[in-house]
């Protein structure tokens, strides 16, 4: 069944990445977007483009697109319509080519419940695990509290006593009809010193069934994998081929076609691997089997689902160096990893280390609160892994990256720990080794980066003179105070003074100057001390992003005058990122103590409740339940309790 | 490749994002010098210079030349501190900003401020500066002149120097047609100073041999000219920073725009002392004059501001809405920096001026690309012609090599009228000792040929703009368009001398008369005496000829850097374009 339309259910990174592969194999693409995407980088890329009226999963809407221009064949991506058996079904009565496995295969998979059942079968071994809610001494703590139809993270709860029990069941549930609309949860043993590791398979419904090695996702914040590898350093030969062979039992069983993950629990101490789920579509974290096997696995999935045989078997599988795959995510490692959103002010991969970007948006995108914050997969490979981890950190930290706060200081500082260098990686790990959060300048390394802001702006102003454009910067020709601007990084205040000399060089009050080389539109180079620095800067109304040494640095510019009345709103509180108000809890006049709970906010599918920090009178309500909020709206203001009558 | 199945492209990166391009003109911007390649030059080639940069007497000119650049620097700094540091800590006090921070508040960030005469008042018994702060600057994008008091000084006081100032800054903005900005504090009149004019003790007024010619009656001028600013299209924007008093209330009085600050401005005809002695009615600062009072009851504040960076920032509003737009011609040739190092302009003028100046070798160091095209090279040599561009602005300059001849004179009047002709802007680069004198000459029609010049000079009504290099004596400062011929612009390098003639020649001069008297009365001659007399006059007159007596007298607009001249003339150039380019369509009688 060959087609030579492909209509790609999806959007992102991923959408591109399936594009990319089917353009290469001579097949036309189709995006589907709605309208938040409407200037998405993956619509450009496409062929053609179908947009959307109710969203991306919308099987009706996908299927009569895929039938309006023509498609063979839907690639469903991950998320979204990929693990829908209903629509697999639908797109396969439609005559149109499925990528991806049989929807039966979906079905069996879909119910954790049953996919259980079934690795058992197949001799896999599994986790202590229950159905039944009352059976948690059964299952022993602590326990996991996961989603029946889940996947992600998402209605998943850690209980470590049984006093816990219950609120985590209620939440989970909440979250699970939620997000799947279906609050099934069962019951599952947590193993604390884990590793997460998954098989990837490959079926071509010919009877050939592969498994391309392991994949280990250990690192994850809020259940979320942030970066994965390939090899694991945990797997040697021998595990690699028990778990491998574990893994194509079941698939031989489900007779598996197209490509899957079978995931697993591996105990990192006694190096026991117990059954996960089946995840049966192609992950996120794909692209590492890719480069250590060098099979590309849209490729593949392309060719099986036009029948064709996969035509080499498990002993021509070949693994070669190491693969290391971050997750960059627009979201504050220094706020507890929650969303961020705004304008992607600054976006520039580096070219050198090369690794490969898979990312779905571009300098200037919009990241609003829509969809999963990901902004870009970024995957190096190298003869070894320390390399790999290496060349990964050096290319991150070489981004020049701004406007949305980021976990790229984060993940390079990950990178580096001699934890992980030394594949020390348990799922715990973040918690356990603590890399820093954020990337922390001296202060040195910050005054020198406001000095190379505070040029760039002065050349700015110059570039931008109506009149005397020519003239040097600054010039005098008698005593007026220094130049002056104020920066803002972090909770530190850089107060830049210069004056210009006669030779075109700048002069701060300790003595230090300057000498700008070249300032362009996008960025500076500066000798400023003897230190040359060359940096990108993006500015975006009063933010200046200036990639230094070490990364990237985003300034604020106070403006030079204050307009009367603009002063923060005392007893004020603001939402702290983006979302929908769904719960109030307190009225204009209410009395609150501390801890009360003033508000819900539902950012991300997850809830963050805010609570009174201490006792008052509520004095301003702003939001109404239902209300969307962006980050920095106030939300209420309360008078505290020692000043009010 | 290592992989049997490498077939597919996942090896390729992202679309590669290059690097930034960075602009190298843009990045030019931050040194002197610049240039728009696309923009078309004059075609004159390149001036040669004739300087040599090895040789003993230019390292002797420019070490006397950085010694006066030093002196200048450190009067500078002094000029700086204005009423000195008592009074600026209790300017603080009061939470007050110092006038040169007001300035470098209202001024669009990184942006050049030209003030005008600093050195006002040097070597007097005034503060040097003048006690008050004028200059041009960009506020919003708009060429303005700024006239700010000094509180510091005399409280801001209206002193001779603070009244030459404020006609000078008014003159600009007229002659220019460029809005005018003050920055009003000031106590009002020197009381101090004598009901009708002057004291004679005072020698620093603008007295001529303790003559007594200023007197309060004329002092209104002020109000006249500003008034007359408002109905030639001119905006007047005043921010009252403290106390304007009596004269000092009509300055908020006269402008169109009144900015006032909150507990700060203080504005009425008369203080509640002399409301009290006047009337004998009790009133305080803030009912007679305060800021909420004018702008709530009066009506004479139109901005009501917090603070004083609040008030920079309302008059930086006002002059953003102001509409401006400027009629003359924008730079339109290449900017492109001499190729001749300006840096050599310290070593070409010979510190005592005994040694002539080749004024080509000025000329190469200031325009574009060093191109000159010179008219009439070979006829009437001491009075160089010839067209330029300076930082893109066409330009016809006259420059001196020594004496006006009868041929140079009307050499000069010629170029004058051809630039006349093609509305362009007129340089006058001054370095002459004079008229030639003597029988040939007279005979040869000297006064006549002078006259013609004057006339064109007087006439013309291109944008003239003067730098005095070397020396000016005698009649050749008029020529030349001096102060007193209305031009628009006039600097001097710190090597420039100006006088009726050099030291030398008048007491010279005096010595024949008074030997000639004393022959006459048949007295025998004291040739001692006349010899200490000649070189007492020859000192005298060098000092006060030279460069910082003429600024400090506010006689011209400040003494410059040789190094700055083109910026200065580019700078001058672009202000001169607020109003429109025109030569003039007539002349009087030319004497011929």
């Amino acid at each position: 069944m060959s087609f030579d339309t492909l209509l790609v259910a999806n959007r992102g990174e991923i959408a591109r990445r399936i594009i990319r592969s089917a353009h290469a194999m001579g097949i036309r693409c189709v995006a589907v977007y709605v309208d938040a995407d409407v200037d998405a980088p993956f619509v450009r890329d496409a062929d053609e483009a179908v947009r959307l009226d109710s969203g991306y999963l919308d099987g009706d809407a996908v299927l009569e697109a895929a039938r309006a221009t023509g498609a063979g064949a839907i690639h469903p991506g991950y998320g979204f319509l990929s693990e829908n058996a209903g629509f697999a079904r639908a797109v396969t009565a439609a005559g149109i080519a499925w990528v991806g496995p049989s929807p039966e295969a979906i079905e069996q998979m879909g119910d954790k419940i049953a996919a259980k059942a079934l690795a058992e079968k197949a001799q896999v071994p599994t986790l202590p695990g229950s159905e039944d809610p009352g059976a948690a001494d059964a299952v022993g703590y602590p326990l996991l509290v996961k989603a029946a139809a889940g996947g992600g993270g998402k209605g998943m709860r850690i209980v470590s006593e049984p006093g816990q029990l219950e609120e985590s069941l209620a939440a989970a549930r909440r979250e699970a009809l939620g997000g799947f609309g279906d609050d099934r949860v069962f019951l599952e043993r947590y193993v604390s010193r884990a590793r997460h590791i998954e098989i990837q398979i490959l079926g071509d419904g010919h009877g050939e069934v592969v498994h391309l090695g392991e994949r280990e996702c250990s690192i994850q914040r809020r259940h979320q994998k942030i970066l994965e590898e390939s090899p694991s350093p945990r797997v040697d030969a021998a595990l690699r081929d028990a778990m491998g062979e574990a893994a194509l039992r079941l698939a031989r069983e489900l007779g598996y076609q197209s490509a899957g993950t079978v995931e697993f629990l591996l105990d990192d101490d006694s190096g026991e691997f117990f059954f996960l789920e089946v995840n049966t579509r192609l992950q996120v974290e794909h692209p590492v089997t890719e480069m250590v096997t060098g099979i590309d696995l849209v490729r593949e999935q392309l060719r099986i689902a036009a029948g064709e045989p996969l035509g080499y078997g498990q002993s021509d599988i070949r693994f070669e160096g190491s693969a290391i795959e971050a997750r960059l995510y627009a979201e504050d490692p220094s706020n507890d990893f929650l969303p961020a959103i705004g304008t992607l002010v600054a976006f520039a991969p580096a070219i050198d280390p090369p690794v490969r970007w898979d990312s779905g948006v571009v300098e200037g995108s919009v990241i609003g609160t829509d969809f999963d914050p990901m902004l870009a997969k970024v995957i190096a490979h190298a003869p070894t892994r320390s390399e790999a981890a290496g060349r990964l950190a050096l290319a991150l930290s070489r981004t020049h990256l701004g406007g949305v706060v980021t976990n790229r200081d984060f993940l390079v500082h990950t990178l580096r720990t001699p934890e992980f260098l030394a594949g020390d990686t348990t799922t715990d790990f973040i918690e356990r080794v603590g890399p820093a959060r954020r990337l922390e300048p001296g202060d040195a390394e910050r005054t020198l980066l406001a000095r190379v802001a505070a040029l760039f702006v002065q050349a700015c102003n110059r570039r931008e003179a109506r009149v005397w454009a020519d003239m040097p910067s600054g010039w005098r020709n008698a005593r007026l105070p220094d130049q002056k601007l104020v920066l803002e990084e972090g909770d530190s205040t850089e107060t830049v003074q210069y004056h210009s000399l006669r030779d075109g060089r700048f002069r701060f009050p300790d003595g230090t100057t300057a000498r700008v080389h070249e300032a362009g539109a996008d960025a500076i180079d500066v000798e400023i001390g003897g230190r040359r620095v060359r940096a990108r800067v993006r500015r975006a109304g009063d933010q200046l992003v200036v990639h230094g040494p070490h990364g990237d640095l985003t300034f604020t510019e106070l403006p030079r005058f204050v307009l009367p009345g603009s002063e923060e709103t005392e007893g004020g509180f603001v939402a702290k990122m983006p979302g929908k108000i769904i719960q109030l809890g307190v009225a204009f006049g209410d009395r609150v103590a501390a801890g009360d709970l003033f508000l819900v906010l539902e950012a991300m599918k997850m809830e963050h409740p805010m609570r009174a920090t201490e006792a008052g009178v509520v004095r301003e309500v702003r939001v109404a339940e239902g209300d969307q909020v962006e980050a920095g709206t106030l939300l209420l203001v309360v008078e505290p309790e020692a000043s009010s009558d | 490749m290592l992989h049997p199945f490498a077939v597919g492209n996942i090896d390729c990166f992202e679309l590669p994002y290059l690097l930034p391009v960075v602009n190298r003109a843009s990045a030019d911007r931050n040194v002197t010098t610049s240039g728009n390649a696309m923009q078309p030059a004059l075609l004159a080639p390149p001036l040669r210079s004739s300087l040599d940069a090895r040789s003993p007497e230019f390292a002797e000119n420019r070490d006397a030349m950085l010694k006066k650049l030093e002196e200048i620097g450190a009067l500078l700094d002094e000029a700086e501190l204005g009423g000195g540091a008592y009074h600026h800590e209790r300017l603080a006090k009061r939470g007050k900003l110092p006038v040169r921070e007001r300035i470098a508040l209202a001024l669009d960030p990184d942006s050049p401020f030209l003030e005008i005469s600093p050195l006002a008042a040097y070597n007097s018994s005034y503060t040097i500066g003048g006690g008050a702060v004028i200059g041009i600057g960009i506020i919003a994008g708009v060429e303005c002149v700024i006239f700010a008091n000094d509180p510091t000084v005399l409280g801001g006081a209206l002193t001779p120097y603070v009244g030459k100032k404020w006609m000078r800054a008014l003159e600009i903005a007229r002659d220019n047609r460029i809005p005018y900005v003050s920055f009003v504090e000031s106590a009002g009149a020197d009381l101090r100073r004598s009901g009708g004019g002057g004291s004679k003790k005072d020698g620093d007024e603008p007295t001529a041999g303790g003559a007594r010619i200023d007197h309060f009656a004329e002092t209104g001028r002020f109000f006249y000219e500003m008034i007359e600013l408002s109905k030639l299209e001119i905006p007047t924007v005043c921010v009252a920073f403290g106390s304007s008093t009596a004269g000092g209330a009509y300055q908020p009085g006269m402008s169109d725009y009144n900015v006032v600050i909150k507990q700060q401005s203080k504005i009425f005809l008369a203080g509640p002392p002399l409301v009290k002695m006047a009337t004998g009615e009790d009133s305080d600062d803030e009912t007679l004059g305060g800021a909420q009072m004018h702008a709530e009851v009066s009506g004479l504040g139109e901005y009501l501001a917090e603070d004083e960076a609040d008030s920079l920032r309302l008059c930086r509003e006002i002059v953003s809405h102001l509409n401006w737009r400027k009629p003359g011609p924008e730079a339109s040739l290449r900017a492109d920096p001499p190729v001749l190092d300006p840096e050599e302009l310290l070593g070409i003028i010979d510190p005592e001026l005994r040694r002539p100046a080749e004024i080509r070798d000025v000329i190469g160091r200031v325009v574009d690309g060093s191109r000159f095209e010179e008219f009439k090279p070979r006829y009437g040599p001491t009075m160089v012609c010839g067209f330029a561009s300076i930082h893109g602005y066409p330009v016809g300059i006259l420059g001196n090599n020594g004496v006006i001849y009868p041929d140079s004179a009307e050499k000069a009047a010629h170029f004058i009228q051809l630039c006349n002709q093609i509305d362009t802007p007129l340089l006058f680069l001054q370095n002459l000792t004079g008229f030639i004198v003597g029988k040939d000459f007279e005979q040869a029609g000297m006064i006549k040929k002078g006259s013609q010049l004057i006339n064109a000079v007087t006439n013309s009504e291109v944008p003239h703009l003067t730098v005095i290099v070397g020396a000016s004596y005698g009649a050749g400062t008029y020529a030349m368009s001096g102060r007193a011929f209305n031009n628009r612009f006039t600097f001097i390098w710190p090597s420039a001398k100006i006088a009726v003639m050099g030291g030398k020649q008048i007491a010279g001069v005096m010595s024949i008369v008074r030997r000639g008297q004393a022959a006459r009365k048949g007295e025998p001659f004291d040739e001692e005496a006349d010899a200490r007399i000649r070189a007492a006059v020859e000192e005298a007159q060098e000092r006060g000829s030279v460069a910082l007596e003429a600024s400090g007298a506010i006689s011209d607009d400040g003494i410059i850097d040789p190094r700055d001249t083109r910026t200065v003339l580019g700078m001058c150039l672009s202000v001169v374009r607020n109003k429109p380019v025109e030569g003039t369509d007539g002349y009087g009688v030319f004497r011929l």
